[in-house]
């Protein structure tokens, strides 16, 4: 495919992003400073009960107020949708019942934001309060009163259970078996810039515009189209430059379809921007997860069977749950060969903000789980952690126990050049009391390999235009949110038709303009659009060298495009600018306007769940974590972070570094310090001050490794970046506090506290443990069996051409 | 305590109060009648258009609206416009100087010190302040005074890296290493 043997001229080179200079200067244009003539301002009342019927809503004194304009409540946008069709489970506003604290349930539209704000307040809700559900074991434990009546039975949302191979006889082969129990609490994106959409109905077109910070434009047009019953071609969604994503923007939101209907009601654009308090409870963050996992081991040191079983806290609603509870087995076999492998999962309502995909998305909790518990095993063996892995690790050009298809694979690269970089064989077991180093891997898909919604069209197309004066514009869905997914698309066509990356034009994330892309969601965009972007300009490409080698009378086999200039490979002084090719390649074809679309392979798994974790490629990530713990106030100070990454090759090395950095920091946040917590069913601190992450000043050195393996699958062999480096972090963190201080702190997030309780309890003879004590008394079905790949591990699936 | 989830503030009778207010923004001189109870981040991003500064909280956590007042960083969202008269406020929009970029924003785009970009006028401007009064901080120096303004995509990293980069290209050689 697209891999690339030749020399390449910006690909891999560290230039500026595309968009580094709008935002250096403060002209790009986010969400909330867009405004339209005649514009309201929109404000949504919340929920001040975490489980409730709703018994009146009484919006008369609001209406009367001067200067508001419309008001809304449920009963004014009461269709349902979500963001899979398999969880269409909200309303735009909460219609008859509320779930959580946070919950809209009425959106007022006024001449400015003082009078919207003032109009809340005298919109009078009667609450009927029923007993709020809020946490996993309630959940499990109380079927009444049902927080939704769509799922079969009491507050269970959704259920995963299977078996690949057979775990009885892995076990019996097993010298050693071990198990664990985990918690991972929730935590939240905590975006920078607040959600914000501005709606603008035009009722002589019948159309809808939306500006929305999103991540999935194609995904929130189909929502409002849904929510608001207008056909999908008379809605328009345009995805603004997004001011820090993570996961947070990617489900359709309730601002966006009230913003819609108060514009639709008043004729004018109805802009809602969220304050920071409403930012929480949007949320859709990390899954607070229960884990247990159990593995039978050679004395060796290699897997013969692992059981997991994961307890995740839903929330109130859907949102990408039903992937969520498969993610949290999905992604153990594509790291570790393990020959028999049961995964159990069950995701409960709680009357909490619903969670959904945050960096990593469903996979860090059982990383986590996964990791420590590793370490745990190879410490109980007598095996250096990172011999235990060697052992087990998954390799290149393989098919998992689960039917994942793994291509390249770095992951005895990234593991070699960790233990290398950090020193780790010498210090490991070796440092002072107090000091210690911690060792994890994992992994990540490049764009999950099936759409939200069951369809067979591509996943990603890109059109590229090429005119007259030589300006080359590439159109797609794309929406760029801080990853780089502009960067990626102008330096994969820049490298193509021998430009820079500045001098493509970029026409994005409107769902009128450009072709689709699904969104910026699963670490898709640079495997999938990179893919369309890179067969759109090979396209352009070949009629301008066909225009050019008449003109130079050579064979178009021998030209070549660089530095905007096309020319003869063998006698480089015929040459022609590339705006002179341009205009030869438009006299003699017509417009240069050419396609890409990616579709990505077809996934090898039948069984149901298989759609969960089949991915074009997997990016692969080790870690090592050097900590200072002070046992005397149960510290824990993070001093240095090694972090190799398997890139398959990069498009922009700053941007990679860039990812794994970020990554980095917010895997430390998850570990250390944040938490979504609640007390008597409300958000315990829904502002910054009380959200505890790290500033500047926490933030270690990070060594970033890049290990190229030149993914076939990949645009010049590249792989996803933007999540995977996170998930190793959290659980060498928790490793590394066990080599300091020698208790292991088996919940997130490790604070002062736990550290103390647990040296406590060490020093009175204990096992200087904190975390979950008892698995939930849940009886889960049995697994649907599914055969392994025949011959597993050495299946080798028919390439595709 | 459960948060006030209706979140009250002014009423709209006191958005009626007015005061003239005149100050210098980016060199240019404004003056203005605003309510008095209007912010400096309304004032700059509503009444001037400068939509450069950024806010991510209204409340004073996360730095994100910080504008220069008199060179000094200030937390726009808790400045009230009646207080700056006669003031010199710099926003993101003044840092260029006759088309020509401030080193730091130059450092930064070419660093990778901005990523979704929202932290990075409040950044720059920070920085700023810090290069004015002292032209070659410690790494520590850099730390502590961007303490005050949140980033959630860069771990940091490289928004040290372009302040010291941009340090060196402003003539102070023996910055940090
Ligand atoms: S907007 Fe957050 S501190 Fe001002
Ligand atoms: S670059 Fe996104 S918040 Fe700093």
């Amino acid at each position: 495919m697209a891999s690339a043997r030749r020399s390449l001229n910006v690909v891999g080179k560290p230039l500026p992003r595309v968009d580094a200079w709008g935002k250096a200067t403060g002209r790009t244009r986010y969400a909330d400073d867009l405004s339209l003539p005649r514009m309201l301002y929109g404000r949504l009342l919340l929920s001040t009960q975490p489980h409730a019927l709703i018994k009146r809503i009484d919006v008369s004194r609001a209406l009367e107020l001067e200067g508001v304009v419309a008001v809304i409540t449920g009963r004014d946008v009461p269709v349902r949708y979500g963001i899979m069709p398999v969880g269409q489970d909200e309303t735009a506003l909460a219609v008859d019942k509320v779930r959580y604290a946070g919950e809209p349930v009425a959106a007022v539209a006024a001449l400015d934001e003082d009078t919207a704000e003032e109009a809340l307040s005298l919109i009078e809700v009667e609450y009927e309060p029923l007993r709020p559900i809020m946490s996993i074991e309630e959940a499990l434990r109380l079927p009444e009163p049902r927080i939704h009546d769509y799922v079969p039975a009491g507050n269970i949302h959704r259920l995963a259970s299977l078996e690949f191979g057979d775990v009885a006889q892995g076990f019996a082969e097993a010298d050693y078996v071990r198990e664990d129990l985990f918690f991972f609490q929730g935590n939240t994106h905590l975006p920078m810039e607040q959600h914000s959409a501005l709606a603008y109905w035009d009722p002589a077109e019948g159309k809808l515009t939306l500006w929305s910070s999103t991540q999935t434009p194609h995904y929130v047009q189909r929502a409002l189209a849904k929510a608001l019953e207008l056909p999908e071609n008379r809605v328009r969604v345009i995805a603004t430059p997004v001011g820090g994503g993570f996961g947070g923007k990617s489900d359709p939101f309730h601002h966006e379809i009230c913003a819609a209907k108060l514009s639709m009601l008043t004729g004018r654009p109805v802009k809602i921007t969220l304050t920071r308090e409403e930012v929480f409870y949007a949320h859709r963050g990390r899954h607070p997860e229960l884990m247990w996992v159990r593995t039978g081991v050679k004395r060796d040191g290699r897997i013969t069977a692992m059981e997991f079983q994961a307890f995740l806290d839903g929330g109130a609603y859907s949102s990408y749950g039903p992937a969520t509870t498969y993610y949290a087995g999905t992604f153990q076999t594509i790291t570790y060969r393990i020959p028999h492998y049961r995964f159990q999962a069950v995701r409960v309502f709680t009357n909490k903000p619903p969670c959904g995909p945050k960096r990593g998305h469903g996979t860090p909790q059982p990383r986590y789980a996964l990791e420590v518990h590793l370490d745990k095993l190879a410490h109980d063996l007598g095996l250096d952690p990172v011999e235990l892995r060697l052992r087990n690790l998954t390799g290149p050009n393989e098919v998992t126990v689960n039917w994942l298809h793994i291509t390249s694979n770095g992951l005895r690269q990234c593991i070699e050049r960790i233990v290398e970089a950090s020193g780790w064989r010498e210090k490991r077991g070796r440092l002072p009391y107090g000091r210690g180093i911690g060792f994890a891997v994992s992994a990540y898909m490049c764009g999950a390999g099936l759409p939200i919604y069951y369809n067979d069209m591509p996943h990603s197309e890109v059109q590229v235009k090429v005119d007259r004066s030589g300006n080359v514009t590439a159109y797609s869905m794309a929406i760029d949110i801080g990853q780089g997914s502009d960067t990626v698309i102008a330096t994969v066509v820049a490298e193509v038709l021998g430009l820079y990356p500045e001098d493509i034009r970029l026409v994005t994330a409107d769902t009128d303009l450009t072709p689709i892309d699904l969104g910026s969601y699963s670490s898709r965009v640079t495997m999938m659009v990179g893919n369309a972007a890179y067969e759109a300009a090979m396209k352009a490409r070949q009629l301008i060298f066909r225009a050019a080698a008449r003109e130079l009378g050579v064979p178009v086999r021998r030209l070549e495009a660089r530095d905007r200039t096309v020319f003869d490979r063998r006698d480089p002084s015929r040459a022609l600018p590339f705006a002179e090719a341009a205009r030869l390649a438009e006299a003699r074809f017509g417009l240069i306007s050419t396609i890409g679309s990616y579709r990505p392979p077809q996934r090898l798994g039948t069984y149901k769940g298989s759609g969960v974790g089949p991915s074009p490629a997997y990016s692969y990530s080790a870690c090592a974590v050097e900590v200072q713990c002070d046992p005397e106030t149960g510290e824990v100070k993070v001093e240095k972070v090694w972090l190799a990454h398997d890139i398959g090759r990069p498009i922009n090395p700053i941007l990679v570094e860039g990812q794994i950095e970020g990554s980095v920091y917010m895997a430390l946040g998850e570990v250390l310090m944040e938490e979504q917590a609640f007390r008597k069913g409300q958000h315990r601190a829904p502002s910054m001050l009380d959200y505890k992450s790290p500033t500047i000043k926490e933030m270690p050195p990070v060594v970033s490794i890049l290990v190229e393996t030149d993914e076939p699958r990949g645009p010049f062999g590249a792989k996803e970046v933007g999540q995977g480096p996170l998930l190793c972090v959290i659980p060498a963190v928790a490793n590394a506090v066990y080599d300091a201080l020698g208790v292991r702190i088996d919940e997130t997030p490790i604070t002062p506290e736990k550290v103390l309780k647990a040296l406590d309890e060490k020093a009175k003879g204990g096992p200087g443990r904190v975390g979950p004590e008892r698995k939930p008394d849940f009886a889960f079905r049995e697994p649907t069996r599914v055969e392994r790949p025949p011959g597993w591990p050495h299946y080798r699936p028919h390439e595709e051409g | 305590m459960a948060a006030d989830l209706t979140g009250r503030s002014n009423t709209v009778a006191e958005a009626t109060t007015k005061a003239p207010v005149r100050l210098l923004v980016n060199g240019q001189p404004y003056e203005l009648l605003v309510p008095v109870h209007r912010t400096l981040l309304e004032t700059l991003r509503e009444d001037l258009q400068l939509t450069g500064t950024k806010h991510g909280c209204e409340v004073g956590e996360c730095g994100m609206c910080t504008v220069l007042l008199d060179g000094e960083p200030v937390l726009s969202c808790l400045t009230l416009t009646v207080e700056v008269e006669g003031r010199t406020v710099t926003t993101v929009e003044g840092l260029e100087r006759g088309g020509e970029l401030h080193p730091l924003q130059k450092a930064f785009a070419q660093m990778g010190a901005t990523q979704c970009g929202y932290c990075t006028p409040a950044m720059l401007l920070t920085a700023k302040s810090l290069l004015d009064r002292s032209p070659s901080p410690s790494e520590d120096e850099i730390r502590e005074a961007l303490s005050g303004v949140l980033c959630r995509c860069t771990g940091y990293i490289k928004i040290i890296a372009a302040v010291e980069m941009a340090a060196r290209q402003m003539g102070a050689p023996d910055s940090v290493a």
